[in-house]
């Protein structure tokens, strides 16, 4: 075992701008998945966010008595999808709209604006469908009005979110891909730079896997060093965009210790794929 | 030991180089293999070492067949050969002591026993005191001492040597062979290919010569011709 971690450090003494060469190729490739799951990470907290702010708001018909709303919210507010029932008063919808828009501040008089319920929907619950099912369910009710529940923007949420996810990971597959090659090429010549002495080794009795171990630690190794100089480019980038344009937030530990394990695996993976085969080639 | 049973071996751009060779060496002996180059004498080796496989017909080396045999298996066979060649195959890059302890460190010799037994081999081929050398400071006949030495590391019950003194003076071939018969007689047998008659003529061991892929000649087999020694 040692011989072959010493021979994978000499792997790198002998060829040291072959080796900078694959550990950046990788460290590049890696950096490219991570500013994508940069992006994919702030695009799917940004949307939860915005997520928890889903509401379903039903409209009152004016003059509907207390007794009524009072009833409705307490037959919807034990529905299981619901979190939360809010009754907003016309004079406090036009608080709020006099808030949000600034505008409207000497356009309103009392009772321009109606009166709602307000429902927040529980986590797990907020996907287009449930979402109008509720929604649906409370139409029924004859002294509801009108129900908003923003369906359109609720679908969209939805779909930016999945296409996000499906691009992080097609892209990053992809670069994983053009890593392996990448590292394919370079073993196949350290292999042959190696050739002499593999066939020495074979000559005394190496079995192939021994033979291979050195190169799959160097590809290993390789892996690591890739993955963490990618994390360390993607923070530069991350810190780089908060400062100037808009706030975000960095992998945690766990995902950053992924990062690196999926170096480590690409090394590795780069490196059998091809290993094999070259020192085959090797009598 | 060594059996070969009706072997033919062709190479697919050369054509046919062993034509129905078929042999034997037992435990021990001392074998030359003579004859003109491109004869197969190298095939015959290759056989032995397991570097090429039969096209037709077996060969069983200690108790390994050929036929079907895995490539784990052939790198397991070599640990119990010793293999010389005409050009040394040293690694420049280290001293002769780790070129010898490169041959124990691959079949994983615990690191405490690969120092004494280095020294020793390197005693018994007289190179002890030149071990932290490289190849290129020493002479033709000492780096092939240090092939030597490597081949034996693993206490092989064959040496196959090919052409071992072809890039040697006259003093340096003598030199080696003789570490070749010392060899022989502690009981580990010796199959070498060789162009040098006088070598051959000098001594009784026994002598199977090959001329365009044919056995034409087995020493131990009186039935054939005489042999051609006339230089």
């Amino acid at each position: 075992m040692s011989l072959a971690l010493r021979e994978a450090m000499l792997g790198f003494k002998r060829a040291p701008v072959l080796s900078a060469l694959s550990v950046t190729t990788i460290a590049f490739s890696l950096f490219a998945f991570g500013l994508f799951s940069l992006v994919a990470l702030n695009i799917r907290n940004t949307l939860r966010n915005v997520e928890s702010r889903v509401e379903i708001r039903a409209f009152l018909v004016d003059s509907t008595p207390p007794e009524s709303i009072a009833a409705a919210m307490g037959d919807i507010g034990v529905y299981t999808e619901v979190a939360r029932v809010e009754y907003v008063t016309p004079e406090q919808a036009l608080e709020r709209a006099r808030k949000e828009l600034g505008e409207f501040n000497d356009v309103f008089e009392a009772g321009v604006l109606p009166g709602s319920i307000d429902v927040r929907l529980r986590d797990g619950f907020r996907d287009p469908n449930t979402v109008k099912q509720i929604a649906d369910r409370i139409k029924v009710y004859t002294f509801i009005d009108d129900v908003r529940f923003g369906e359109e923007w609720v679908k969209k949420l939805y779909s930016i979110r999945n296409v996000a996810t499906a691009a992080g990971i097609i892209l990053g597959l992809a670069f994983a891909a053009v890593a392996i090659i990448v590292i394919g090429a370079t073993i196949r010549m350290a292999v042959m730079a190696r050739s002499r002495e593999i066939s020495i080794m074979r000559l005394v009795g190496a079995t192939d896997g021994f033979i291979r171990r050195p190169f799959l630690i160097e590809g290993f190794v390789k892996g690591v060093l890739g993955g963490a100089m990618a994390l360390a480019l993607t923070y530069v980038a991350s810190s780089l965009i908060s400062r100037y344009f808009i706030q975000t937030e960095f992998f945690g530990v766990r995902l950053a210790l992924l990062g690196l394990l999926g170096g480590a695996i690409i090394g590795v993976v780069g490196s059998a794929v091809s290993v094999g085969r070259q020192i085959r080639r090797v009598q | 030991m060594i059996r070969f049973a009706n072997v033919f071996k062709e190479y697919p751009r050369t054509g046919l180089a062993l034509n129905d060779v078929s042999f034997a060496v037992g435990k021990g002996e001392f074998i030359f293999l003579t004859g003109p180059s491109g004869a197969g004498k190298s095939s015959i080796l290759k056989l032995i070492y397991m570097e090429e496989l039969p096209t037709r017909g077996d060969v069983w080396v200690s108790g390994t067949r050929a036929r079907g045999i895995k490539h784990r298996d052939v790198a397991l066979l070599r640990r119990k050969l010793g293999v010389v060649f005409q050009d040394f195959r040293l690694l420049e890059d280290r001293t002769i002591e780790q070129n010898v302890a490169f041959a124990l460190d691959v079949i994983g010799t615990p690191k405490e026993k690969i120092h004494p037994k280095v020294s020793r081999l390197l005693t018994q081929v007289g190179l002890a005191s030149k071990s932290t050398n490289y190849p290129r400071e020493l002479s033709g006949g000492e780096q092939q001492r240090v092939a030597i030495a490597r081949a034996l590391a693993n206490d092989p019950f064959v040496l196959v040597a090919d052409e071992p003194t072809g890039n040697l003076d006259d003093r340096a071939t003598r030199g080696v062979f003789q570490l070749l018969r010392d060899i022989n007689a502690s009981g580990t047998a010796v199959v070498m290919a060789t162009h040098n008659l006088d070598v051959v003529k000098r001594s009784d061991f026994r002598v199977l010569e090959i001329n365009r892929g044919q056995l034409v000649f087995d020493s131990a087999d009186e039935k054939r011709r005489t042999p051609d020694l006339t230089p």
